[in-house]
């Protein structure tokens, strides 16, 4: 009889091990991410804390009501100028473009998804935020600025071209080719049986993609949009950069504010007690948020990806 | 035939703001590319690699050598601890545990982690390596590296593992081969192109991460490769450099970064190139 295990034993527990450490790791994540943001959550309440827009040194009173409403608000722009121009640059890769050129276009599109964000960031500081200083800010300033009441919202108070709408806009352009190539990929599985059906019937391009293409690929559509939003959520280098990262209520989209991942890159390193903490509360809600994105997100992609 | 006027009137209007969206977003993508090229191009000299971090008033001099020593070293210390595990990982769920439940769980896990923000991912290396060790040190941003590579490559072995036909399988333990031996004599080898893409686009990706750096190897400005201390990076001087106010630090931010967009360029395209001979053979 043999003793001991055999090579093929020692290897499959090798393995074994080796897969379960995903497991271990994600779940040493949160565990270690509730107990360091614990002494914060006990002291402030969970309540209290997220409703609570103070971020004060020198009171030591830390609410993350402000980050919170700028991850948000600056997700809901990009996505806002993103989606649209990141669904008409799929439909025009998978109905207008010729054949040779879309592979080149895709190709590009997922090149320059992989380019580090740290480079969107600088790119952000450099070009596009003098850019939108001098050239964007004083238009919307001129029309959407002299509007009753809300107008207010839409002067820029403070110069620099650091603010809001400058991160807004950089995390856009970092999702357009992510988006763009899902919703792509989601158009392109469209059974050419039922597009051919459409247009025997006589319908045009834009009817077919409106009452056909689109129903059908809706849900992977949505799927890769809130793949996209949940990226946003959690993209620091090139919001960290424009943002300015201010604890100040918001008077204006082109003012600076703070974002999770902008008050987590600035501050995390000089902080202790009570901040550090309220800093790994922040990140385990960003945490908890993309994990529920994605789960959103897995489902309307019908676990494909 | 009013009607199908409107109608082709609709459809030529939205199939020129589609084309019109593409040009505008294709537009944008390459203004950068060509920024970071010019503004790249413009400052790239020599002593960026010759030389080690210069104060900034001191004109002519200072580059970012050490930086990119450390971050190689960095990336290095990452892949020797991700790769070897994510290459295991995927081999359990795609050959013993391919019918586990539990494992199901742990692959759909794994696409998940991959979204993972990363800058969590730098906190967790932080409570679990850095405030125990009393300081900023190299072994907590390779590890926090590792975790971002960890899934991506357990994935794509699990998928191109997957992908070699049952057959060949059974063809090996027909000769009597253990599952050990069939794995890694015929599984492993009959992937092997397609696991090495993934290592490879894995490697870029981590290669210009900065937010799991800022809080586990920091930087330093000095020539110091010891990973139980802060380790120079480079992606974390580019940061630093491009907010200073000093103009020469600024163009060694610029340069750097062409330099880091290059490399992630180049280690993607190699990827592809990869997965096409492989179609074609």
């Amino acid at each position: 009889m043999r003793v001991g295990l055999t090579k093929n034993q020692v290897f499959k527990g090798l393995t074994a091990v080796a897969s379960a450490s995903v497991l271990l790791i994600v779940l040493a994540m949160l565990v270690t991410l509730i107990v360091e943001s614990w002494p914060a959550l006990k002291h402030f309440g969970l309540i209290n804390f997220l409703t609570t827009a103070d971020w004060n040194y020198s009171t030591e009173n830390f609410g993350a009501l402000r980050p919170l409403f700028g991850t948000f608000l600056s997700t809901l722009l990009a996505l806002i100028v993103a989606v649209p121009v990141a669904m008409g640059m799929a439909i025009f890769l998978t109905e207008l473009c010729p054949d040779k050129l879309r592979t080149t276009i895709g190709t590009a599109l997922e090149l320059l998804a992989a380019i580090p964000s740290i480079i969107y960031g600088m790119w952000g500081l450099f070009i596009l935020a003098p850019f939108l200083e001098s050239y964007f800010q004083p238009l919307v300033a001129k029309s959407l600025g002299q509007l009753p009441i809300i107008g207010a919202f839409f002067q820029a108070k403070l110069a620099g071209g650091v603010n809001l709408f400058t991160a807004s806009m950089i995390l856009s352009v970092m999702i357009i080719p992510f988006i763009s190539s899902i919703a792509r990929e989601a158009m392109a599985q469209v059974p050419p049986m039922l597009k051919e059906s459409s247009y025997g019937l006589g319908a045009t391009r834009w009817e077919t993609l409106r009452h056909v293409v689109i129903p059908y690929a809706k849900m992977a559509l949505a799927g890769g949009i809130i793949l996209a939003m949940g990226r946003a959520l959690g993209e620091t280098m090139a919001v960290a950069y424009v943002i300015g990262n201010r604890h100040a209520a918001l008077d204006s989209i082109f003012s600076p504010y703070a974002t999770i991942t902008s008050v987590m890159a600035n501050e995390f390193n000089e902080a202790s007690g009570l901040q550090l903490s309220a800093l790994f509360s922040l990140a385990l809600i960003l945490f908890l948020a993309n994990f529920m994105a994605l789960t959103v997100a897995k489902r309307l992609l019908g676990g494909k990806r | 035939m009013n009607n199908l006027k409107r109608r082709k009137a609709a459809n030529f209007i939205a199939m020129t703001l589609a084309s019109l969206c593409a040009a505008v977003g294709l537009a944008l993508l390459f203004i950068i590319l060509y920024d970071v090229l010019v503004e790249g191009l413009g400052s790239l000299k020599p002593r960026l690699f010759t030389q080690d971090p210069a104060p900034p008033n001191i004109a002519g001099a200072g580059g970012l050598r050490s930086a990119f020593l450390g971050q190689g070293l960095l990336t290095l210390a990452a892949s020797i601890i991700g790769v070897p595990l994510g290459i295991l990982g995927g081999t359990f769920l795609a050959e013993y545990g391919r019918h586990l439940r539990i494992c199901r769980f742990i692959s759909t896990l794994s696409d998940m982690a991959v979204s993972i923000p990363s800058i969590v991912i730098g906190t967790f290396a932080y409570a679990i390596l850095v405030k125990p060790m009393g300081g900023f040190n190299g072994w907590a941003g390779a590890v926090a590296l590792a975790i971002i590579i960890l899934p991506i490559i357990v994935r794509t072995t699990e998928e191109m593992m997957s992908m070699v036909p049952w057959a060949l399988r059974e063809a090996a333990f027909a000769l009597g081969a253990p599952y050990h031996k069939v794995i890694t004599g015929i599984v492993w080898r009959a992937s092997m192109s397609g696991i090495f893409t993934g290592v490879l686009l894995a490697i870029a990706r981590v290669a210009g991460e900065t937010a799991p750096l800022l809080f586990t190897s920091f930087n330093s400005n000095f020539f110091q490769l010891n990973m139980s201390r802060a380790v120079p990076s480079l992606t974390v001087s580019i940061y630093q450099y491009a907010a200073s106010p000093y103009e020469s630090w600024v163009g060694l931010a610029w340069a750097a970064a062409f330099v880091v967009t290059i490399l992630v360029l180049i280690l993607n395209i190699i990827g592809r190139i990869i997965v096409k001979m492989r179609k074609r053979d």
